[in-house]
């Protein structure tokens, strides 16, 4: 191996072309691995296809699988080249030869990763406003922009969450409050998330709905369950003692079903009903309205509705 | 710094450091209130009835916390009042649950959970009369719940009249309260069962809902089912 002296630069090998090597050995691999992930994979990859939203996240997922994964074979093919073609031989204490930059090299990876990034939040842009994923499952705020537009008007299910629970409010059926979620299959749904107390993570994991429930804010996320079955809810905030303990599950049934558990349920809660506050998308639970009558009725004064004044109980 | 100094500050450091895991092991999760055993001598899955008892008070005067409201569990042998909220029962057995109301009302966060589920029958009894809701915006009538997700169990607490004058000494033995009871099944599954009240009753906690709302020993606790 030639030394350098000075700035003089070696000149370049006679020998074998390592990249196009590279290349030739990384080309079939990264092919092999795509085509494995795409399509053995990449149909179990979670979170499935239940609805629209987990279908939209399972093919973003396998997107950016593809997409990783020609770079890390390349990284694999690399090494194990480098350590086979370049491993120090019997007899060879001398140095590598010095580096000076190579500008095709730098300004190849640059644009090949300009590229990848700006495509990325250009296919993620899409994904997020395309009417079909409308918002991909996730919290949208009170003010959602992304919106599924056929399917008729969505099924609107008020999810509440409280230590360490959730409970659902539909609206559209006299506004009962149960603890069970059922939803018919091909009708799009809107959950309005909320809390009582502390914040919450309302996670549909098999539909790929996912919002935070924050007390005092109607966080809106929409999907269209695509498949029957059963789905699990979690809370994915960590929100006290037994937040471990937060789930439940859901199920998407035909709509026949779903009309007759709806209708029936309105029925069976109608004196709970009686006791809930008027349907809203938030609700402030330190104002209790008919507490003082009771309060004052014996002989204790009241707050103007107001059960929990703002700085009772405190912070110790 | 010699070395017998050096090895010396090792040693103390090393010592140091096992004796404050020991302790946090020791402490926190070792420690914690006693389990109250309702299921010596009770076939699992027999469909046999255990007696469980409970009583929820203003205050826990036997604490460190003296201001927290706290449930308390009997011991069916010697029928003393212990603090804690942990009990055993058997699989596949009614429990027919009475619990002592010392203390004085505040409204569900939610009023849903004034309705009583996953009972026999779907009803409790308060003083005897059978009620299968209770409405805590209206009257100010409820002071805690006593539920177990797990099994869809809830059961709000009545409480005195607004103006009694509640009892100060914890346990609770004399002074106003509301005797509810109700019968469920325990599951034929075993293991912790956790059991929580509603009621935001932390006092001094933002919103009520710290302290003694997540604290084993007062307002929550484990129903542990055994075979």
């Amino acid at each position: 191996m030639a030394a350098v002296v000075g700035d003089q630069r070696p000149a370049e090998s006679a020998g074998p072309n390592h990249g196009l090597r590279i290349f030739l050995i990384w080309l079939p691999v990264a092919l092999a691995v795509d085509l494995l992930l795409y399509f053995v994979y990449g149909p179990h990859m979670p979170p499935g296809t239940m609805s629209t939203s987990a279908a939209s996240q399972q093919f973003d997922i396998k997107v950016m699988a593809v997409m990783a994964a020609p770079v890390m074979a390349f990284v694999l093919v690399y090494a194990a080249y480098a350590l086979i073609v370049w491993r120090r031989r019997e007899g060879d204490d001398e140095d590598g030869p010095a580096i000076y930059g190579h500008t095709r090299i730098q300004a190849t990876w640059i644009t090949i990763s300009t590229v990848i990034v700006l495509s990325l939040a250009a296919f993620g842009t899409y994904e997020l406003a395309w009417p079909g994923f409308a918002g991909a499952g996730a919290g949208e705020g009170p003010a959602p922009i992304w919106k599924p537009t056929s399917g008729g008007p969505p099924l609107q299910i008020q999810v509440i969450a409280q230590q360490w629970r959730f409970t659902y409010r539909y609206p559209q059926f006299g506004g009962f409050e149960t603890n069970i979620l059922e939803m018919p299959i091909n009708r799009p749904v809107q959950f309005n998330v909320t809390s009582l107390d502390v914040i919450h993570d309302f996670w549909a994991y098999q539909l790929g709905v996912k919002a935070d429930a924050n007390p005092g804010v109607n966080n809106v996320a929409f999907t269209t369950p695509r498949q029957l079955g059963s789905f699990t809810v979690r809370c994915n905030e960590l929100c006290g003692l037994w937040h471990g303990a937060m789930f439940n599950y859901g199920h998407v049934v035909t709509d026949s079903q779903f009309m007759s558990w709806a209708s029936t349920t309105e029925t069976q809660l109608a004196s709970v009903t009686a006791m809930l506050p008027p349907y809203s998308t938030t609700y402030d639970p330190t104002v209790v309205p008919n507490i003082n009558k009771a309060m004052a009725k014996a002989g204790i004064a009241g707050a103007n509705g107001y059960y929990y004044p703002p700085n009772d109980p405190v912070q110790p | 710094m010699s070395l017998p100094a050096r090895i010396g500050v090792l040693v103390v450091a090393f010592l140091a450091v096992v004796a404050g895991g020991a302790f946090i092991v020791v402490h926190y999760l070792l420690g914690g209130p006693p389990t109250v055993d309702y299921s010596a001598g009770v076939t699992a899955d027999s469909g046999a009835v255990v007696h469980v008892v409970l009583q929820e008070d203003p205050q826990n005067t036997e604490t460190a916390h003296p201001d927290w409201v706290s449930y308390f569990v009997q011991d069916p042998k010697t029928k003393a009042w212990v603090h804690t909220t942990l009990f055993q029962v058997p699989a596949g057995s009614q429990v027919d649950m009475t619990i002592l109301g010392y203390d004085g009302c505040t409204p569900l966060r939610n009023p849903f959970f004034g309705k009583v589920t996953g009972t026999i029958g779907n009803v409790a009894y308060e003083n005897g009369k059978p009620i299968t809701q209770l409405n805590s915006w209206s009257g100010c009538n409820v002071g805690h719940t006593f539920s177990i997700p797990g099994i869809d169990l809830n059961v709000p607490m009545g409480t005195p009249s607004l103006t009694a004058n509640l009892c100060g000494t914890s346990p609770c033995t004399s002074g106003p309260k509301q005797v509810m009871t109700f019968s469920f099944m325990t599951p034929k599954k075993t293991g912790d069962y956790f059991w929580q009240c509603r009621v935001p009753c932390g006092g001094g906690f933002i919103d009520g809902f710290g302290g003694p709302m997540q604290t084993l020993g007062y307002m929550t606790g484990n129903m542990v089912v055994v075979n």
